[in-house]
């Protein structure tokens, strides 16, 4: 039996609701049969994004730190508290149908750990999962948060990266309302960290990989090569 | 004919969901498919569609209320005739709470498929590969699917040490996997290749790679491997609970107790304990507690020895900060704030809770005992706040409620220190070469070696004792 079609596209840099536009969209053509899975991966501009169960309190800059960084903040309806986005971090959001034969949430995002900690290795960066906080890390710094939506069983967030992220941006938050843990990225481990277009292509595989799906690239470049 | 809308289970593992947001109001028409509520599971926001047709007649669960699986939530009353729950994936003969007697649970190493739905709350641990974590600081979960342990060394092992395996002609399913979800790491490899060049019949290191429902052998550390941090793994349950035909009934732990488990085991992995004990003589601050009682409960207050001993334990953690921080990797973390949590024990002895003094530096005798009564109230109750229990810095327990002496007890993570208060009575004991009787207490301090040596835990429990037999506390 062959896999399901994944078709992947690595859009650059994306606002924050351009991208939930382009979700909606996907996630819409999916429950009606119209598409298939899809991964975007991308880069947002400096935003926070508060989920559904977000505590405002969370975030500790005051709005005039926020807008003297640039930074935006946007409620969203995935799951999980208060997230930064921004330039260096590998967002992506795979809009996946788990009907019919992977309908079960929690193995979901347990599988996107998965493909995350699998393509770190790569780097040689041994990543795990922390006591029973979602999420990628390394220690005790988390190196990529995880917030899904799921509807219908048709999923859309999804996980963020940081390969070279601003670290500092993340002091206007308390991330996901975890006070105890700090944040970490690529670029703080090793000493190349890989450009975003090289690390997204890697998820994708690794991600096709544990979710049984074909990568179908959707743009007319050929991809970068894998690392050796 | 009314139907019931129940919480879906949205994952095999997930035993509860809560309500975010209810999309119709009591009164209004829907149409089967058509999104009822949002839920929320640790992580996932989830929409969910309507199992039939008619009008919501009543919504039972209010938004941000969690409820076990399969729990109704809201009744549709109405024209359809009783469509099939479309929203319910898994439409599993569903028994909401009370699981009846099970049917002979399967032997831990059946397939989760197959297990009945009366324990499917129960973790539903696929055998996972005998193999540690590689560093004690990231924890291991199940791994995503299902796959045989041989295959996960040799597929995920990374390409550098594939190449050296091969270079080495070393077969990597004969290599312990140090690495996540029993990765062979580069070391383990390289270990691998030094320490054994001629395979000495009966003393191979490497446990065989066969599936072995029995106990795995415990993970060889090579000689010379560096000791993970930590040095310590969580091993699968690898003796079954129960053997066959053996009269068992089986119930879902609740959610608290799965997190205490979680947490106690976490903490003993993570942390390397040491207890030590001290005696102590609360004859003075016994003395000051019954003249003051009466005063207290005159203003609504149960004086216990409860708030000594925090005032106590304050004035240790000030001189001794190391005891009012967290380890961070290779950092340490001094808490700016000393927050003393406290553990209560539900009133069923079901289950604890460590509600948190916050700033209780801050706070005189009268204040912590207020605040103890308080907290202790509304956790027995199940009234607290989910603020009252975060941001502890040191934690006390009680292990002398019942006329326990002394216990050990586990470090409540983040922290590194937690005091124990053995029951405090009267006792027979040398003061002045003359035999006096005097209320006494052994206090016990677990602390994390790895941040606290035995002197500072002594100098500190040096100064809780000299603090509380001083008396004349304020």
């Amino acid at each position: 039996m062959s896999s399901r079609r994944l078709e992947t596209s690595f859009l650059g840099r994306v606002s924050y609701d351009e991208g939930l536009r382009l979700q909606e969209a996907r996630v819409a053509a999916v429950q009606a049969g119209t598409a298939s899975d899809a991964l975007y991966l991308l880069e947002h501009d400096p935003v926070l994004t508060l989920g559904r169960s977000a505590h405002r309190e969370n975030i500790v800059a005051s709005s005039a730190d926020l807008s003297r960084l640039g930074i935006q903040v946007f409620e969203c309806g995935r799951g999980g508290d208060v997230t930064y986005h921004g330039p260096g971090q590998l967002v992506g959001y795979p809009i996946m149908n788990l009907s019919p034969d992977r309908k079960d949430v929690w193995k979901y995002v347990r599988g996107l750990e998965e493909a995350l900690m699998l393509s770190l290795a790569e780097y040689g960066i041994e990543a795990g999962r922390f006591e029973r906080l979602t999420g990628v890390w390394v220690g005790q710094e988390k190196i990529a948060a995880i917030g899904v939506r799921v509807s219908r069983w048709v999923t859309s967030h999804g996980f963020a990266l940081n390969v070279t992220t601003n670290l500092d941006h993340f002091r206007t938050i308390i991330p996901c309302g975890i006070r105890s843990y700090g944040v970490t990225s690529m670029a703080r481990l090793i000493d190349t960290p890989p450009s975003l277009e090289e690390m997204g292509r890697l998820v994708a595989v690794h991600y096709a990989r544990v979710f049984d799906r074909e990568v179908v690239w959707m743009e007319e470049r050929e991809p970068a090569g894998r690392p050796a | 004919m009314s139907k019931d809308v129940i919480m879906p289970q949205m994952g095999e593992s997930l035993a509860e969901g809560t309500i975010t947001k209810w999309l119709k109001k009591v009164g209004d028409k829907i149409e089967r498919d058509e999104p009822l509520f949002e839920i929320s599971t640790d992580k996932v926001d989830a929409e969910i569609p309507a199992p039939a047709s008619g009008t919501l007649s009543e919504i039972v669960a209010a938004e941000g209320v969690t409820v076990p699986v399969n729990a109704v939530v809201a009744r549709i009353a109405g024209e359809g005739e009783g469509a099939p729950a479309a929203a319910a994936p898994k439409a599993e003969p569903a028994k909401p709470e009370a699981p009846a007697k099970p049917a002979p649970a399967p032997a831990p190493q059946a397939k989760a498929e197959a297990r009945p739905a009366a324990v499917a709350t129960r973790e539903p641990e696929t055998p996972r590969p005998s193999t540690p974590k590689g560093d004690g600081q990231t924890k291991l979960e199940k791994p995503y699917g299902q796959y045989p342990v041989e295959e996960m060394r040799r597929v995920r092992s990374s390409p550098v040490v594939r190449k050296i395996a091969a270079e080495h002609g070393v077969d990597i399913t004969e290599v312990a996997g140090h690495g996540i979800s029993g990765r062979v790491t580069k070391q383990d490899i390289l270990n691998h290749i030094e320490t054994a060049p001629a395979p000495a019949p009966g003393t191979a290191p490497a446990p065989a790679a066969k599936p072995a429902p029995a106990m795995a052998p415990p993970p060889v550390m090579p000689a010379g491997a560096p000791m993970p941090m930590g040095g310590l793994f969580v091993p699968d349950l690898r003796i079954p609970p129960y053997v066959e035909g053996e009269p068992v009934e089986i119930e879902p732990m609740t959610i608290m107790r799965k997190k205490i488990a979680e947490h106690m085991v976490y903490s003993m992995s993570v942390s390397a304990h040491v207890t030590s004990f001290f005696d102590v003589d609360f004859e003075a601050v016994a003395r000051q507690r019954t003249s003051m009682k009466h005063d207290m409960e005159e203003k609504g207050i149960k004086l216990t020895f409860m708030p000594f001993v925090v005032r106590a334990v304050v004035e240790g953690l000030k001189k001794y900060p190391y005891l009012n921080a967290a380890v961070m990797g290779d950092k340490i973390v001094f808490k700016k704030e000393i927050n003393v949590g406290i553990a209560v024990a539900l009133e069923d002895g079901k289950g604890l809770i460590v509600p948190v003094i916050r700033n209780a530096d801050e706070k005189n005798l009268q204040g912590l005992a207020r605040a103890i009564n308080d907290l202790g109230e509304r956790a027995r109750t199940k009234k607290l706040m989910p603020d009252d229990v975060l941001r502890g810095t040191f934690s006390i327990t009680n292990p002398g409620v019942f006329g326990g002496l002394m216990g050990t007890p586990i470090i409540n993570q983040p922290q590194v220190a937690i005091l124990g208060v053995g029951a405090i009575e009267k006792r027979p004991v040398v003061v002045n070469d003359a035999i006096a009787i005097r209320h006494r207490a052994y206090l016990s301090l677990s602390y994390d070696h790895r941040l606290v040596d035995g002197a500072m835990a002594e100098m500190f429990m040096a100064s809780v004792k000299q603090f509380i037999e001083a008396g004349n506390v304020q």
